[in-house]
């Protein structure tokens, strides 16, 4: 078992914003490499029709073949993350129709505009103004479904 | 092999090592619908991380429009078709638990039954969409 631990230090503190940040980054440098942020190359993607570009269908196949393999290293090797007591990992495993519902709503949402979440901050913060629009409607539509929730 | 397929399979894969690097340090499944619905009202006390995960996506973006701004290609739909998609997303993505990364990439690689309903659910609308909408 390797060591862990959690950190109180300032040092520590910083280490582990910048190191969130590090994947924030690298998370986001992945999107626009592959294409993820050209709404154009992603409706490409879904439509099947025609000149069908089946090319963003590597990027899910990409970071599953890298996630996959040292996710289960990760788990398998440490009790607890470096900066945190322990892992945050979902553990529901029922099928309910808030998750068919939420899917398909934002399968439809994808597929209309050609944005996803990562994608859409990436653009926003690049200037784009479909990428600001995207955002801005959003999180609207964040904060409508935890109040809804909430209700 | 063409060059966009060689860019996505890599930058899928630096997606991939990202994910690996948030489970790593922070223990957490890097779901940007996730990370970012957490830092909305109701707050969470863990903002931290979370804030800082999405300025440093948020910085992949600006390095983007000094280096190469066609990579962040203009919208193909009208800004009213855009602002609806923006809602049906976010609203989407908090209902359903997850988006293309948390559900599509992480759940996924964990093999979670939820996941993969949510991403064949996704996917099937979104095509379904696409096509309606048409590609232009």
């Amino acid at each position: 078992m390797s060591t862990s631990f959690v950190c109180g230090g300032l040092r520590c503190r910083v280490m582990s914003i910048v190191l969130a940040g590090l994947a924030g980054t690298a998370f986001g440098v992945g999107l626009v490499l592959s294409g993820m942020t050209t709404p154009a190359k992603v409706i490409g993607f879904l439509d099947l029709r025609g000149a069908w570009d089946p090319s963003l269908g590597l990027v899910m196949a990409g970071a599953i073949a890298v996630y996959a393999p040292l996710s289960r290293v990760i788990r398998r090797a440490r009790r607890q993350p470096w900066f945190d007591g322990t892992f945050h990992l979902p553990t529901r495993r029922d099928l309910d129709g808030k998750l068919a519902v939420g899917a398909a709503i934002f399968g439809i949402g994808w597929g209309l505009g050609g944005l996803c979440p990562g994608p859409g901050v990436v653009a926003a913060a690049a200037g784009s103004e479909t990428g600001l629009l995207f955002v801005a409607a959003m999180l609207v539509g964040m904060l409508a479904q935890h109040g809804w929730v909430r209700r | 092999m063409s060059s966009s397929w060689i860019f996505a399979l890599g930058g899928g894969a630096l997606i991939g090592a990202a994910a690996v690097l948030l489970l790593l340090t922070h223990g957490r499944i890097a779901g940007i619908s996730g990370v970012i619905g957490s830092l909305l009202p109701p707050l969470p006390s863990d903002r931290g991380w979370r804030l800082a995960f999405v300025a440093g996506l948020a910085l992949a973006g600006l390095g983007t429009a000094l280096i190469a701004p066609s990579a962040i290609g203009a919208s193909v739909r009208s800004s009213t078709a855009v602002v609806i998609a923006g809602l049906l997303v976010g609203f989407g993505t908090r209902l359903g638990g997850g988006c293309t990364s948390g559900h599509g990439v992480c759940g996924l690689s964990r093999l979670s039954a939820r996941s993969l309903v949510a991403v064949a659910i996704f996917m099937t609308t979104g095509a379904a969409t696409a096509m309606i909408a048409g590609a232009s």
